[in-house]
């Protein structure tokens, strides 16, 4: 086990997967001075013509990224989320759709790391959780990671992924810390996590947590405040969320009866809408009380401090959730 | 000089594109498949000559006039037509229709509904050329309207800025949809724009299929020698409406009748056909021999697009993912 920063086991990722495949190739904005961290050395390493500093022009050059992976590049495209919405022709109109539309004949091995920053005073235009919007648009694969480990495994297998991927990365865990498995560790050599797989952060009886992203944060430490009460909480952090691990989520109401989602995303056909629905539908039984969705509210991000933290699932949000389902 | 198997081979895919399109008119109108349909009579020496230029090894791609450019590279026009039809045989097996149709194995990265999506992917399918050291060329065919937007101007930038191996093709008709290139387009013609990319820029002239295989074949050649992209506008006319159907619907006239028929005067196959004959490339019954040929093959490819199934239910979710997901 090593311990690192979020952003660290991303830039490891990013560093084997380039050495493993020289069809990868790493582009973005400010990416060879690495202003955001994750492409740290890359330059160094790998030289100008397989790390692309990029003009101000996100249509254009993700349009290229998906050219590129059509004639056997694997392009990791580093961008902002917030960034994304003038590229949206490119995402949706190609990147989603071109392998159904053209009958399978074209594969897209490209991945798009998508940054999220949001709760620090960035105000409405560079605060996007935007994974929602991708979620409601089939032939993408949306990806979440909370955590280093998670960042590093799923960055991994999303680069050797033949499809379209986004990893959503949530700013506010860029420098946070975890452990992750060394290579000499595992068995087949390297950290490759598989999508559609979730993972128990922490195994309860009365109530499931689901954690979006951070919101797997607040959700550790509600539960660890809720244990001091007497409630047993179970957190579930789905990973993925296209594929979604319906199962593990399944399973955990089964056993809690409770259901409480925390997602840092506006709430309105959220992924904790999609997943309180999909229970609905598939463990409605299993309910012995109704489930909640603690999300951003449906307002733009405003800039003041004194209002921006009223947007965002926190702690006592997430407290006063699980005290209601447990009444 | 242009050899004369090279004028022959552009010469019949010009006649394969008007009896295909002729035949997809017929079809529409007997109500055979349902969908917008973009017709490129008229513009045929534009992808053609274009085309000609290029190995089966190089990339294009296309628009939402989408029938001319998959030709003009060398596609099989039965898949073409089913794929019109909505049907299993089809290059896309159905899902595509007219405006996706793609042949991978010949390098056609598809034709895009979205004016001016196509040409950042091109460019991305040229950066590839870059970073493996290949020397493939893409080329990329968009209109006057698509000029117009965005992403046409960041590729732009992008493949000047890097010098990357991508020819636009401008297939400038003249309007988009129903709005003139002159009311539109902010400079005189759209290949003034080459200059503030820094690459060169040409006006050819679009029924010419000769000019525009020399101006593309220059223009490959600096490609494939890492000399950077070059915006070829080839200005031409389509005969159709902008769709089949807007005739039905729309309310006003945006041209002429005798600009139309000034333009047909001056049509790319009987222009190259005629310079052909008189330099005796060709004779008369040549062409009406090699005409025979292709009107046989269209039928044949209205009669594969026929007797083709349609997609069936089990097919709905195939070809989602190169690794699937449950």
């Amino acid at each position: 086990m090593k311990n690192m920063m979020y952003a660290e086991a991303l830039n490891e990722a990013i560093m084997e997967e380039m050495d493993f495949d020289k069809s990868v190739y790493y582009m973005g904005e400010d990416v060879r001075a690495s202003i955001y961290g994750a492409s740290n050395g890359l330059y160094k390493k790998f030289g100008a013509e397989r790390v692309l500093d990029t003009p101000l022009s996100e249509n254009g050059f993700i349009g290229a990224a998906v050219g590129s992976s059509l004639v056997g590049m694997r392009p990791i495209v580093e961008t902002l989320t917030s960034f994304m919405w003038v590229a949206m022709d490119q995402l949706i109109s190609q990147a989603a759709k071109m392998k159904y539309m053209f009958g399978g004949q074209a594969s897209l091995p490209l991945t798009i790391r998508a940054v999220m920053y949001y709760g620090g005073g960035a105000a409405a235009h560079h605060s996007d959780r935007s994974y929602p919007m991708f979620m409601n648009m089939p032939g993408l694969k949306i990806i979440i990671p909370a955590f280093p480990e998670d960042a590093k495994g799923l960055l991994k297998t999303a680069v050797r992924d033949n499809d379209p991927c986004i990893i959503f990365e949530d700013g506010n865990l860029a420098g946070t810390r975890g452990d992750v498995l060394e290579n000499s560790e595992i068995d087949s050599g390297e950290l490759l996590i598989p999508f559609g797989k979730g993972k128990i952060i922490r195994e309860g009886t009365d109530c499931t947590i689901v954690g979006i992203a951070g919101g797997n944060l607040h959700a550790i430490s509600a539960a660890e405040d809720l244990e001091k009460e007497g409630i047993s909480v179970e957190i579930i952090d789905p990973r993925t969320l296209v594929p979604l691990d319906k199962k593990i989520i399944l399973d955990s109401v089964e056993k809690t009866g409770r259901l409480v989602v925390v997602d840092p995303a506006h709430k309105v056909c959220s992924a904790a809408s999609e997943i309180i629905s999909m229970v609905t539908e598939e463990g409605f039984w299993n309910f012995q009380a109704p489930p909640i969705k603690i999300a951003a509210e449906q307002v733009h991000i405003p800039y003041a401090p004194s209002l921006e933290p009223l947007i965002f699932p926190d702690k006592i949000k997430v407290i006063e959730a699980v005290r209601k389902t447990m009444e | 000089m242009i050899s004369k198997e090279k004028q022959v081979l552009m010469l019949t895919r010009m006649i394969r594109i008007r009896l295909f399109e002729t035949a997809v008119i017929e079809c529409h109108k007997s109500g055979e498949f349902i969908g917008g349909v973009h017709t490129y009579i008229g513009e045929e020496a534009v992808a053609v000559g274009a085309c000609a230029a290029l190995n089966d090894s190089d990339y294009i791609a296309g628009n939402h006039r989408s029938h001319g450019h998959p030709i003009a590279k060398g596609g099989d026009i039965s898949k073409a037509m089913a794929e019109i039809f909505g049907k299993e045989g089809g290059y896309c097996k159905g899902k595509g229709g007219s405006m996706h149709l793609a042949d991978f194995s010949i390098g056609i990265l598809g034709e895009s509904g979205i004016v001016a999506s196509s040409v950042p992917v091109a460019v991305g399918a040229a950066l590839a050329a870059k970073i493996k050291g290949e020397k493939f060329v893409s080329m990329v065919f968009f209109g006057d309207g698509a000029s117009n937007q965005g992403a046409c101007h960041e590729s732009m930038n992008l493949a000047a800025l890097w010098d990357l191996p991508v020819i636009f093709v401008c297939e400038n008709n003249q309007f988009a949809v129903t709005t003139s290139y002159k009311d539109s387009v902010s400079v005189d013609h759209v290949s003034d724009r080459a200059s503030a990319y820094g690459m060169p820029g040409l006006l050819v002239d679009g029924q010419d299929a000769l000019a525009m295989f020399e101006a593309t074949e220059e223009a490959v050649s600096r490609a494939r020698k890492g000399e950077g992209p070059t915006l070829i506008e080839g200005l031409t006319y389509r005969y159709e409406d902008h769709s089949l159907g807007l005739a039905a619907v729309r309310r006003g006239a945006y041209r002429t009748e005798a600009e139309v028929e000034k333009w047909k005067k001056r049509d790319p196959i009987d222009l190259l056909k005629e310079k052909m004959i008189s330099q005796k490339i060709v004779s008369d019954a040549d062409v009406e021999r090699l005409t025979e040929v292709e009107r046989k093959s269209v039928e044949e490819a209205v009669e594969f697009a026929r007797t083709s199934p349609f997609p069936g239910p089990e097919q709905l979710f195939e070809d989602m993912w190169t690794d699937p997901i449950d």
